[in-house]
């Protein structure tokens, strides 16, 4: 299942490697051309010739994890946050470090030497470490080296009713998307930008727009459902089982209002059932990509995820799979009657 | 002049909905420029033929507001900001979305005045139920203030001085100038108030040569305010620093001599919170000098902002001299 193929890679922001490799071998059939940037984005083109707008999609390879910044003279490596993690989280959890895939467990003061007031805290990041079940600092250093990544050791794989659940769904789940959407064909110049380190600043987007240079461009992500006990009704971003979310504004991008609209009308017509993303909050590839030249109308369609940034988040494969139908039916309406401007 | 800053501030147009002051602003130019364009983001562009140096000025066209979020079974609306929108500041004003609908903002039960919040605000439109709501307002729809214009004698205040002050002044200068030496680009922007993003598009397209905002500023003249050496009544400021930029020396100082060789009243302004268009101006390829003109205002993002019409006229004076001097000689 291409879902749990693409949460099961590894990719923390700078090092997308595994998941670029990954996504190069499944475009390079469907794609007339195939291009990297020298930051990393993988640019997948189809139809670059043809007349029409040039249309951007984009969804982010990169996700949140953790980087090695030291290890200890007990072999216990030292880390730091890449992207913003839910420190709270962290603890105990397993993760896999650098290339080779080197298994470990986040560890920290084990409870019963906690002193009573720390157990009242949560633990400091600055207090937990990576433990590769090495026996000396030597034997760490043969296999790891500060800079190396770790991320998240998570199985993905269906479960319940529809859902799926899997680490780093912000964003795979968008790049399954743009990768269903090459199945396709649309007569106009389609760019599919699969970019990299969005967490840490939506960097790559900012040069693959740079290059692109489109009229309008889409991204696809996998954002934050609020859908939990106990929250407050007007506090809910987005909600599982109901379809893709409609982001009219974030923190990056004030979405184009003629854009905006045409969203709405193609699901409505469609009779896709969707969602506005009741939240400002957060940051996209929107920003940079709206900001690039002289300025690109830019929308956000989202499939809502539960529990994301991280080790395990969740999705409702119906608003995956209704995502695709919308994002194919915006993509028909603008071969037939172009860019928004109303 | 005070007509027309009562009619630029009349409108509401939050960051990311600048399609009727845009209109608005089109007829007041219309005649006073060669060429007209509007961008992807919807800056609105006119150009004054010159020839030599390409002068973008930059004021901005958008204001702060508030975005529906929700609206709950009651027919309440909730809200998050659009720009630096305070709780203290909203706490029991009237609002209008750009559709004309009127509310006004109400909260939640508070103990603590000090932990108000913008979540536990509502805009309150006099529905009687969701259904009733939704027929007049759309999640994703966007309000201002809704506070008039005000005729204090030698002082006016509204709403969205900032920065339809600064439209105002570019527009009047565009009127008075009667000889352009430069190819002058007034450009009217976009989403300032979310992060400069207008002028940084706008500033892309047009590859300016130099670049001079035309925004507020704060001042330090009411009682017990944060020092600061800008007042209202003491003439146009003249940028040296903000958040956003330190204003290029030399046009810093070209705007100076030209005020002292003028007799234009100005004083020099340092700005510790804040930013405007030049900030995204002079970052801008591969850079632009830059600089910005500023009107005093007091109560910056406050439903009622306050200037005086005297630094008004010297900031117009001031554009003036700037699109009829030519630049490139005067900083070569």
């Amino acid at each position: 299942m291409l879902l749990e193929e693409l949460s099961n890679l590894n990719g923390v922001s700078g090092r997308e490697d595994e998941v670029r490799s990954f996504i190069y071998q499944r475009v390079l059939e469907l794609a007339d051309e195939v291009r990297f940037d020298a930051l990393g984005s993988l640019i997948a083109v189809k139809r670059p010739n043809a007349p029409g707008p040039v249309v951007m999609l984009s969804a982010h390879m990169d996700e949140v994890g953790l980087m090695v910044t030291g290890i200890d003279k007990s072999g216990m490596l030292r880390f730091s946050p890449v992207g913003s993690i839910d420190q709270r989280v962290l603890v105990s959890k397993p993760v896999v470090v650098g290339k080779d895939r080197i298994r470990g467990v986040i560890g920290s003061k084990p409870i019963h030497l906690q002193k009573r007031d720390e157990q009242k805290k949560p633990i400091d990041i600055e207090s937990l470490f990576i433990d590769i079940g090495a026996g000396s600092k030597e034997d760490a250093e043969k296999a790891v080296k500060p800079g190396d990544v770790a991320a998240f050791d998570t199985k993905a794989g269906l479960f319940g009713q529809g859902c799926f659940k899997g680490k780093a769904l912000d964003d795979r789940v968008g790049c399954a998307v743009l990768l269903r959407l090459l199945e396709m064909d649309f007569d106009f110049p389609l760019y599919f930008a699969f970019t990299v380190q969005e967490e840490i600043g939506a960097r790559g987007a900012r040069t693959a727009a740079y290059h692109i240079k489109p009229s309008v461009a889409l991204v696809f992500e996998g954002t934050s459902a609020g859908d939990v006990p106990d929250a407050k009704e007007h506090k809910i971003s987005t909600r599982l089982r109901k379809g893709p979310a409609i982001t009219f504004m974030d923190r990056s991008v004030v979405v184009n209002r003629a854009l905006f609209k045409r969203l709405r009308e193609v699901a409505e017509s469609e009779g896709i059932q969707y969602q506005l993303r009741q939240m400002t909050t957060g940051g996209t590839d929107a920003g940079p990509i709206s900001l690039s030249h002289t300025g690109v109308p830019t929308g956000v369609i989202s499939v809502p995820c539960r529990y994301i940034h991280s080790p395990v988040s969740v999705l409702d494969l119906q608003d995956f799979e209704e995502t695709v139908r919308l994002a194919a039916a915006v993509l028909q309406s603008i071969a037939e009657k172009g860019v928004p401007t109303e | 002049m005070k007509d027309l800053i009562k009619k630029l501030t009349a409108v509401s147009a939050p960051s990311g909905f600048e399609d009727e002051i845009r209109e608005v602003i089109k007829k007041e130019i219309e005649g006073y420029c060669d060429e007209i364009k509007v961008d992807a983001l919807g800056n609105l562009i006119a150009i004054r033929h010159g020839g030599g140096a390409k002068i973008q000025l930059a004021a901005h066209m958008d204001e702060i507001g508030m975005i529906a979020t929700d609206i709950d079974e009651k027919g309440f609306i909730r809200f998050s900001n659009v720009g630096g929108v305070s709780p203290h500041r909203l706490y029991g004003h009237r609002v209008r979305f750009t559709n004309g609908v009127v509310g006004t903002i109400g909260s939640e039960k508070i103990e603590d005045i000090k932990k108000l919040s913008l979540d536990k605000l509502f805009i309150d439109i006099g529905a009687k139920n969701r259904e009733e709501a939704r027929e007049k307002v759309s999640i994703g729809d966007c309000a201002t203030y809704l506070h008039g214009f005000d005729d204090l004698g030698k002082r006016v205040v509204a709403k969205s001085m900032d920065d339809r002050v600064g439209c105002a002044v570019l527009i009047e200068a565009m009127r008075r100038t009667k000889e352009c030496k430069n190819e002058v680009y007034c450009t009217f922007t976009v989403q300032e108030e979310v992060g400069l993003r207008g002028a940084a598009t706008s500033a892309f397209g047009i590859d300016p040569d130099v670049g001079i905002a035309i925004d507020v500023t704060l001042t330090g003249d009411t009682p017990e305010a944060e020092r600061m050496a800008v007042a209202l009544g003491k003439g146009a400021a003249i940028k040296v620093k903000d958040q956003s930029l330190i204003a290029h020396p030399r046009v810093k100082q070209f705007l100076v001599d030209l005020a002292e060789k003028n007799g234009v009243q100005y004083q020099l302004e340092v700005l510790t919170a804040g930013g405007t268009d030049s900030g995204a101006i002079h970052k801008t390829r591969s850079g632009v000098p830059s600089g910005v003109i500023s009107i005093p205002c007091r109560y910056v993002h406050c439903p009622s902002e306050m200037v005086d019409l005297d630094d008004v006229e010297e900031a117009v004076k001031l554009v003036s001299l700037v699109m009829s001097t030519d630049v490139s000689k005067a900083l070569s």
